[in-house]
């Protein structure tokens, strides 16, 4: 028997039937008629017909709990409950590119032209295209031997040669007995078989569907991230650098920039795939993202952002297990996309409010909670969740990687709380934005003497440590000034104090919104710290103060000016032709 | 016919539990009572027991009362004779007027596919300079108003409202105090704007439970609006006792807090409210302006800052005035670069001038001797206060920028003020006098 059910594609498992015992909020209490899997999914049937995706989370003797990704508005007691087997999954497979899904993958366009303005409960719409053709090309032939996820075919998506892959599920060596010939395939086609050491064959079609828990990595073993990626911001790449296959976190109060330093970093990125996970967060940022993706084209493919970009939007109107699953969706496409070889960033905004979902489903269920009424586990599953970050060498031996940052909204923009402190534990590196910070307006409010990353990007570390101390003494030396004031602060102190602003002003600090000063490639960032890092380490010979401030000020004049010059003009040339000088004359004249 | 119930087990803060079967979740019920009736919605089902919040209080209400379920969840209704009429939080008519016989719409719709969202682009004018100029509000924009008890908040509110230009205004108030009830009415009155509004309100005299309905009503009535593609404006005040409210059923509920007492899901409970601000892409819009007070002025306090972390900016209202640092319209951007050429540089320019002053003041309040610039910035500071920041000085926004050059040329030369010297050129008032220029508007 088939069953229209789970993803709305065919359903072959079995069907085990319950009855609703109780209902509070988007808990489900349910009593089960046979067997049930935990974390497989469920359906809560109103009795206007509708059905509720839901999944199991605890399963207590007969009764079932269920967290229903839907409002249960009109659930009653002794309702119809259908659980099936499968676990809450997202399905893979080309047309992922360019989508707007919700969290649970449903593709939020066609709900639009389906349901029109609202998200109505119980609408489900499968993430792939069922109708779509894809240029099939078959990269192996009958007789030969696969493995899972190993590259059974390519169809073009985009930018990239999508590969079908051999079923990740797959345990030990297959045989291919036939697979389709070139041609044009729906994804639910079956377009091989293949068959196991005792003969059994397998059915394969361009769509897998994998759970959204469990991590997908088959590799042949996990690398130690080192290769620096590139987000075009000067603070992130010269001072506290991420890489491929690495994890950081974006902790900061309300309003301090952490949505936008996202959305700068998903345009820039230097990677193959973005997967941005809005989770919990304003729908009218995702409309931004949505409405100016396509728009912007890709420099280094030249085609519109969007076909680089997937994004999964479960805002904060939308109900809240299904934000808790949202983060889950993201990254599955992340490895999903990994194991075709490519670089996968995921940007999660905000986790905050993921734990959050987490907090209110234990609540529910009555957990005994942790701190700030988190549940113990918190900890874990965020560690679980950046443990799915990695670089790995694919069984062909190529290297891919999926990064994954992740901003953090501290009540009372307090760092000293549960969810920024179980990241800090786990991530390499840390990005905290300042309220002093971005009520100055200094963009990005990333503080550089709270902030540090593990990992070493393209600047040396030694010369980013010289940086750092002018900045670190800098600051001292602020500080002390509000006490001994200007007069009271030796030269050389104040001289110190200039490079450090200058430093922070012209390198640190970046105009989002320029599009030359908005994004600064890494050999531009490189050429740029020297010549800075040039300043900081010239001795001025300042004979008084005024005459300090006003030539740290032409420095800054001259530098400012040269971050707005795109790379290969006459101007951006005059511009370093000037600083050499300046510095060669000490900024005299 | 429906059935009634009578078999009450347990009676304990605003929610009565009564054994029931065939009800739904989120269901809206009737309970009788000596007192008299008062509504009731299903908050938590369990084998045969239902919860109920009683809308009116559980005070009086007895192991022996008659409760009736209605099927359907809360429901208020919708049509243009709700106009000019007052409401409290459970739907009744409070204005001593007949109840309105509409076509029903259900409360807590579904969120808005945000496919469906516009960017939003257009520009409200409120004559408030602070406003207009410096953090302008774009239509279908959320922000609140951060205060504190004894500040002119709802004066601001209601001056929004007279101003906006809205098709429709949305006035819910809870926890209001009677008089303010009546300020706003006047007011409303007054500026010819009653007959577009529509006031759902609860006084701090009301059963707290009708305070939480409050932003759903209205929420509920002005989508609808915003659906038949009216610009509506809603205006909340205050969300810190619509909070409230929610702790108190919370901690009757037995959840466990997870912030001073406030349930761990406040930020959604707030996010689902704020969230109902849209522009829908072929339909209307709907504005949201809400006032949240802060307990001991501490913006870190749960509500304010969960507040922050949904809404699009903030108003800081601090000393009559709005303050300008810290106040942010994170939409400004959308509309401030279209209205003239000079608006973005003027405000940049004056807030860079008025930090400038506070910080001279500071340092003449410490003792310091004041230079001839600081005597610049001391006084262009005076004016910019009494002339753009009082909340009483009601201009269109042209002559808002206007008044800002006369005040700039006034105080400083043209290079002093920081400003492109492009746009100096061509905006610096010219060699007339402020007594000409007055003498001129007074022919005119
Ligand atoms: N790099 C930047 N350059 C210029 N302006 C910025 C920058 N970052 C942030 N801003 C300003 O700050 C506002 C808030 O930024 P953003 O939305 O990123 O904050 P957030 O940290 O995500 O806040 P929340 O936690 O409330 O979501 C923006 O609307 C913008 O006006
Ligand atoms: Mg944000």
């Amino acid at each position: 028997m088939k069953y229209k059910t789970y993803k709305n594609y065919y359903y072959r498992g079995i069907i085990v039937n319950g009855k609703i015992v109780a209902v509070f909020g988007n808990m489900v209490v349910a009593e089960a008629a046979g067997e049930v899997v935990q974390n497989s999914v469920g359906y809560c049937c109103r009795d206007d017909g509708a059905k509720l995706l839901s999944e199991i989370i605890r399963v207590r003797g007969r009764n079932v709990d269920l967290q229903v990704f839907e409002e249960t508005r009109g659930l009653k007691i002794g309702d119809d409950v259908e659980f099936e087997t499968d676990m809450l999954s997202v399905s893979l497979g080309p047309g992922l590119l360019g989508q707007i899904f919700d969290g649970l993958q449903n593709p939020l366009p066609q709900l639009a032209e389906q349901e029109g303005f609202f998200l109505n409960p119980g609408k489900y719409i499968p993430g792939l295209d069922q109708e779509k053709t894809w240029d099939f090309t078959p990269a192996v032939k009958a007789g030969d031997t696969v493995g899972a996820g190993d590259k059974l075919a390519t169809v073009p998506e985009g930018i990239f040669q999508h590969e079908i892959m051999a079923p990740f599920t797959l345990q030990g060596q297959y045989t291919v007995k036939d697979i389709a010939k070139q041609g044009a395939y729906k994804v639910s086609d079956k377009i091989a078989t293949l068959a196991d050491s005792e003969g059994r064959e397998r059915e394969v079609t361009m769509r897998q569907d994998w759970p959204v828990k469990r991590a997908l990595a088959i590799c042949k073993r996990r690398l130690m991230p080192t290769e620096p990626l590139s987000t075009r911001v000067r603070i992130i790449d010269s001072m506290f650098p991420i890489v491929r296959g690495g994890t950081y976190c974006i902790p900061g109060p309300f309003g301090a920039g952490k949505t936008v330093l996202q959305q700068i970093t998903s345009r820039h990125a230097e990677v193959d795939v973005v997967i941005v996970a809005a989770c919990g967060e304003r729908a009218g940022e995702v409309v931004e993202t949505i409405r100016e993706f396509p728009e912007l084209t890709d420099p280094r493919t030249g085609k519109s952002l969007m076909e680089r970009t997937i994004i999964i939007c479960n805002t904060s109107a939308m109900p809240v297990a299904a934000r808790e699953a949202s983060v889950y969706t993201a990254v599955t496409l992340a490895e999903y996309y990994r194991q075709m070889g490519l670089d996968v960033l995921m940007l999660a905004d905000s986790t905050s409010r993921w734990a959050q979902a987490m907090r209110e489903v234990s609540g529910r269920l009555e957990e005994i909670p942790g701190e700030e009424a988190f549940p113990a586990y918190l900890e874990s599953r965020i560690a679980g969740f950046y443990e799915r970050a990695g670089a790995i060498e694919l069984n062909d031996g190529r290297v891919a990687s999926v990064t994954i940052g992740g901003t953090v909204s501290p009540a009372g923009g307090n760092f000293e709380e549960p969810v920024t402190q179980g990241t800090l534990k786990v991530v390499g590196a840390f990005h905290g934005l300042s309220r002093a910070r971005s009520d100055a307006r200094r963009y990005p409010a990333i503080d550089p003497l709270d902030s540090w990353s593990k990992y070493t990007g393209i600047i040396e570390p030694t010369k980013a440590d010289r940086a750092k101390t002018v900045l670190k003494r800098g600051n001292e030396v602020k500080q002390m000034m509000t006490v001994v004031g200007e007069e009271g602060t030796p030269i050389d102190d104040f001289a110190v104090m200039l490079k450090a602003e200058l430093f922070d002003n012209c390198y640190l600090q970046q105009n989002a919104f320029d599009e030359v000063d908005g994004a600064t490639p890494p050999d531009r960032q490189k050429f740029v710290f020297d010549k800075i890092l040039e300043i900081l380490d010239t001795d001025f010979d300042f004979e008084t103060k005024e005459q300090a401030r006003k030539i740290m000020f032409e420095a800054q004049d001259i530098l400012r000016t040269w971050n707005y010059e795109a790379a290969d003009t006459d101007e951006y040339k005059t511009s370093v032709e000037k600083l050499d000088k300046f510095i060669a004359a000490k900024g005299r004249e | 016919m429906r059935k009634y119930y009578d078999e009450i087990t347990r009676i304990a803060g605003n929610v009565v539990s009564i054994t029931a079967t065939g009800v739904g979740y989120d269901e809206l019920a009737v309970i009788t009572s000596a007192r008299g009736t008062s509504l009731a919605q299903v908050i938590r089902l369990e084998g045969d027991q239902v919860s109920l919040q009683i809308f009116a209080g559980t005070q009086g209400v007895s192991t022996g009362d008659r409760v009736r379920f209605l099927g359907r969840p809360m429901q208020v209704p919708f049509s243009d004779d709700l106009l000019g009429r007052v409401f409290d939080g459970s739907g009744k008519p409070r204005d001593d007027r007949p109840d309105v016989e509409a076509k029903m719409v259900e409360i807590g719709s579904p969120a808005v596919n945000p496919i469906k969202r516009r960017r939003p682009d257009f520009m409200i004018d409120t004559g408030i300079p602070m406003i207009d100029i410096f953090n302008s509000l774009v239509e279908s924009q959320k922000l609140p108003i951060f205060s504190v008890a004894g500040e002119p908040y709802n004066e601001l509110l209601a001056r929004v409202g007279l101003q906006a230009k809205a098709d429709v205004i949305l006035l819910g108030g809870m926890g209001l105090r009677h008089d303010d009830y009546l300020k706003f009415r006047d007011t409303f009155e007054k500026g010819g704007v009653l007959g577009r509004t529509i006031m759902f309100i609860h006084t701090a005299a009301d059963p707290i439970v009708e305070c939480l309905l409050v932003p759903d009503l209205c929420l509920a009535v002005g989508e609808s609006y915003a659906l038949q593609g009216k610009r509506v404006l809603c205006l909340l005040t205050d969300m810190t006792a619509f909070s409230d409210s929610l702790k108190e059923i919370a901690i009757t509920m037995e959840q466990i807090p997870s912030n001073r007492g406030y349930p761990g899901d406040l930020y959604t409970q707030l996010a689902r409210r704020y969230e109902k601000a849209v522009d829908f892409d072929g339909a209307g819009s709907m504005t949201l302006l809400a006032c949240v007070t802060m307990p001991g002025d501490d913006v870190t306090h749960p509500v304010p800052d969960n507040t922050g972390y949904i809404t699009e900016g903030q108003f800081y209202l601090r000393n009559g005035r709005i303050e300008p640092f810290g106040s942010l319209s994170r939409l400004k951007q959308q509309v401030n670069g279209k209205t003239r050429d000079d608006h973005r540089a003027i405000m940049d320019g004056c807030l860079q001038l008025y930090a400038n002053c506070r910080e001279t003041r500071e340092k003449r309040d410490m003792g310091f001797e004041m230079s001839d610039w600081d005597r610049k910035l001391l006084h262009y500071g005076d004016l910019f206060e009494s002339q753009i920041m009082d909340l009483s000085v009601n201009i269109p926004l042209f002559e808002a920028l206007d008044r800002c050059w006369d005040i700039l040329a006034e105080c400083f030369e043209p290079v002093e003020t920081g400003i492109r010297r492009a746009i100096v050129e061509k905006h610096w008032p010219k060699e007339m006098t402020r007594e000409e220029k007055e003498a001129e508007a007074a022919t005119v």
